[in-house]
């Protein structure tokens, strides 16, 4: 298991992203599930680093491990900000036109469809979110 | 990082993006859109060079094909299968035009 602890602003996505890649490269992941992976590592960090800690500040833990055969990752997010779902929030209806569509939860949205799992919850006053991807392709 | 190289044409634009459109580059395309000239009325976005694309990006695409409903038409040329499956899940194959 590898361990990153950042503080959670925006301007330090690229850094998680490199915590994230350098275990995926070592799994040897396919391209294209590394940037599934990716998009949700963003929304998710982007979302904590954005909303968790309102106009405050804090950190961010975020873990990586894989199975021993290597063909899933599970990467969790913790938090101590507001204690917030991100799943609970409702689907963007997808079929609409370009002038109908609304800016709001496409992020979530994408993670929920290119993950294998997405697991909640709420513990000890953190927030903890996990992703769960199988890395074939 | 993201680098975006214009090649303007008279009413034609053509906007190539190489590198990453995520949370942290998005605002550079957004500024760029915004910018866009009226007399602009068939732009294209080239992204034979663009790896990868997250709702940030999408979000900048979207106010871009809004607008250029308003004033022209917009196409989405080169793109890799792995950003395809992108716009397949959120739909944007069918608000976006691509080629």
């Amino acid at each position: 298991m590898k361990e990153l602890n950042i503080d959670a602003r925006v301007d330090n996505l690229n850094k998680v992203l490199e915590f994230t890649d350098r275990e995926l490269e070592e799994l040897d992941c396919p391209v294209k599930v590394q940037i599934q992976i990716d998009v949700a590592v963003e929304e998710i960090f982007v979302n904590i680093a954005s909303y968790a800690y309102g106009d405050g500040s804090g950190e961010a833990n975020i873990t990586i491990e894989h199975t021993e055969d290597n063909s899933t990752v599970s990467i969790t997010f913790k938090d101590q900000g507001i204690p917030y779902n991100p799943l609970e929030k409702e689907d963007p209806d997808v079929t609409l036109s370009a002038e109908q569509r609304e800016i709001g939860g496409l992020g979530i949205y994408m993670v929920k469809k290119s993950m294998d799992d997405v697991i909640y919850r709420h513990e000890n006053g953190s927030n903890i979110l996990t992703l769960v991807k199988k890395l074939s392709a | 990082m993201l680098n975006i190289n214009k090649d303007a044409d008279g009413s034609k634009l053509t906007i190539a993006l190489q590198g990453r459109l995520d949370t942290t580059t998005a605002p550079q395309l957004d500024e760029e859109v915004k910018q866009l000239q009226d007399k602009v009325t068939d732009l294209n976005f080239d992204m034979s060079e663009l790896q990868y694309i997250s709702s940030a990006g999408l979000r900048v695409l979207l106010s871009a094909q809004k607008l250029m409903n308003k004033q022209g038409s917009m196409t989405i040329t080169n793109v890799s299968p792995e950003i395809m499956e992108i716009f397949d899940v959120t739909g944007f194959c069918d608000i976006l035009t691509i080629k």
